[in-house]
């Protein structure tokens, strides 16, 4: 019993991650019907920077704080050069897009960093909690919290702010969001923005656990899509949903069957709900109109 | 003779990898260039799955693992020639292909993507664990196919790079010859109608369904042949030419030289798989420089780049 109960605390950490990472991909999906394949090395970024102003003698708040801005400045970036001049490009074009914008950050973080593993303290300290059983460290809570507190932000930003809505009013139907005043480039900017901090946030809470390297992006991007995919594509409950129970399903394969196929878990989830119910747990089904 | 477009191609093709060797500065470039026509047979399967079809597949290296495996695993456990463990590759990714194909093709766009994607990390997850089997991520020795030694018998006589050159250049035209076909076939045009809408090709009574999945099957097997010949050649291969990054870089030449055209997939091929050699003063650079490319051409230059300088070209002409 208190087995289980272990691997649920591991599988809720990492279902933390991946559930913010879902989110990211939520926010960008919804405002711009682009699958942002880089989603995955904002969480890499908000890690090694933070590692590396740390060690250059930065105190760990104000580190994480400087990880989470440069990444969403770097969102921002990627929005503005990469995706909106491709406005209007078939699919195929926009995953290479975001497929090449993933292996241009890895390449960069290798030449601004380095390619060790890198890591730095955890918040709390690393004494660990023992929970009837089972035990649980301090920097898991940080994680499971930032995600919960991620997704309570987001609802209340997006039913409840003007702002909010009007980002909402875009991923609804942009022409007549920009018809009644909505500065639908602006929205575009933020959703990245929040989309790249988001994902940075994921890199500094997990770190401590995880560790972090340039090449870890990929891994978080593929989870986190499948959590969102597995919720339904577009809707936040799902993307919070989804990531923690890919988690959860990940760290029991890994517990009870393969630690080998723990990874191979997260895709054979996705295919099964490709092939029984593509709109995700909560997603609606969609027709489409000729 | 009228020239066709598909002749003109053929020829193009037949003359470069003729040519080609009297520019060599090395021996070295025989090898490079069985690498870009290796690659070349991969991304022709690609055109005909994007290009012509409009699928997207993020796991073809998936298939290309399992022609790669086949000729290391089949000589060894079932005592068969290489060649023939070709064909076998080829075989069980065609019926992969064709088991997977019906449910994964019934998605679109982005969930086409991650579906094929996910195959394919199960193809090389696969790879990579089943040590007893495949020696896990240190890679497993390929016997010698042994065609060098029956042309020396028959008094033609070629250095191990020379003959992998020819070889894969052969199959390189031959695979374009195919596809080439394909695309003025009944079947080629029921593919590019559905491209173009699939609701407008059903009307006309295309089984759009049955058409997808066979042009599916028919890149897996262009990919499970070029992982062969990699296998074959190298006479050893590691389950990274399985890996998820093999399977970008087959799509990314396909669509950086021109996923509609046969032609421009391997002029794609041939300068991804040449960037690399030049840059290795800048290794460091590599995935920076790759990324940008990707990027670069997919904003300014989305057909590719072929059919990008050529309408320049024509255009001037006028």
């Amino acid at each position: 019993m208190s087995e289980l109960l272990q691997f649920l605390f591991s599988g809720v950490t990492v279902g933390a991650v991946y559930a913010l990472v879902a989110l990211g991909f939520t926010i960008i999906y919804n405002a711009s019907d682009v699958v942002n394949f880089a989603q995955g090395e904002f969480v890499m970024l908000g890690g090694m920077i933070t590692w590396f102003a740390h060690q250059a003698g930065i105190p760990l708040p104000v580190a994480a704080f400087l990880a989470i801005s440069i990444t969403a400045a770097i969102g921002v970036a990627m929005n503005k050069l990469a995706i909106e001049p491709a406005r209007g490009a078939p699919i195929v074009s926009l995953i290479i897009i975001t497929i090449g914008a993933s292996i241009f950050l890895q390449g960069a973080a290798q030449l601004v960093f380095d390619k060790q593993i890198h890591d730095f303290p955890a918040f709390s300290g690393d004494a660990p909690i023992r929970v009837g059983g089972a035990t649980i460290l301090p920097q898991s809570l940080w994680v499971i919290g930032g995600a919960l507190a991620v997704f309570v932000g987001l609802w209340i930003f997006f039913t409840r702010t003007l702002l909010g809505r009007a980002v909402l009013a875009t991923s609804n139907n942009r022409l007549a969001a920009q018809l009644v005043g909505i500065n639908t480039n602006f929205v575009m900017t933020l959703s990245f923005a929040l989309s790249a901090g988001i994902g940075a946030l994921a890199g500094v809470l997990a770190t401590p656990i995880t560790l972090t390297a340039y090449n870890v992006g990929i891994a978080f991007a593929l989870k986190g899509f499948a959590g969102a995919m597995l919720g339904g594509m577009g809707n936040p409950k799902g993307a919070l949903v989804g990531g923690f129970l890919i988690g959860l399903i990940e760290a029991l394969t890994a517990g009870y069957l393969s630690s080998q196929y723990k990874d191979a878990a997260a895709f054979v989830v996705i295919l099964l709900v490709l092939f029984v119910r593509p709109q995700g747990l909560f997603g609606r089904k969609s027709t489409d109109r000729v | 003779m009228k020239m066709t477009p598909k002749l003109a191609t053929l020829l193009v093709l037949g003359a470069l990898v003729l040519l080609a060797p009297f520019l060599f500065p090395s021996n070295f470039y025989y090898r490079v260039g069985s690498l870009i026509f290796v690659n070349a047979i991969a991304v022709t399967g690609i055109v005909i799955l994007t290009g012509y079809a409009g699928q997207i597949s993020l796991g073809h290296a998936g298939f290309a693992g399992i022609g790669a495996y086949a000729c290391a695993l089949a000589p060894a456990h079932f005592g068969i020639h290489p060649a023939l463990a070709v064909v076998l590759g080829a075989a069980i990714s065609g019926l992969l292909a064709w088991l997977v194909g019906r449910p994964i093709l019934r998605l679109k766009g982005y969930y086409l993507g991650v579906a094929t994607l996910g195959l394919g990390i199960l193809i090389s997850m696969m790879l990579n664990n089943e040590r007893q089997l495949t020696r896990g991520p240190d890679g497993i020795d390929v016997p010698e196919l042994g065609m060098r030694a029956l042309l020396k018998g028959w008094g033609l006589d070629l250095t191990n790079g020379q003959f992998w050159y020819y070889f894969c250049g052969l199959c390189m035209i031959l695979g374009a010859w195919l596809a080439l076909n394909l695309h003025d076939s009944p079947s080629g045009r029921a593919l590019r109608a559905l491209h173009g809408s699939e609701i407008a090709a059903r009307t006309v009574g295309v089984d759009v369904a049955r058409m997808k999945l066979q042009a599916f099957v028919i890149s897996a097997v262009y990919a499970s042949v070029s992982g062969s010949l990699l296998a074959l050649q190298n006479k050893f291969i590691t389950p990274d030419v399985a890996g998820f990054m093999h399977s970008i870089e087959m799509v990314t030449m396909a669509v950086l030289g021109g996923v509609g055209s046969v032609l421009g997939a391997i002029f794609g091929a041939a300068i991804l798989t040449l960037l690399p050699q030049v840059l290795t003063i800048f290794a460091e650079y590599e995935q920076l420089v790759l990324g940008l490319v990707m990027m670069l051409v997919m904003i300014f230059l989305r057909e590719g780049l072929l059919p990008s300088i050529l309408r320049k070209l024509r255009r001037k002409g006028e």
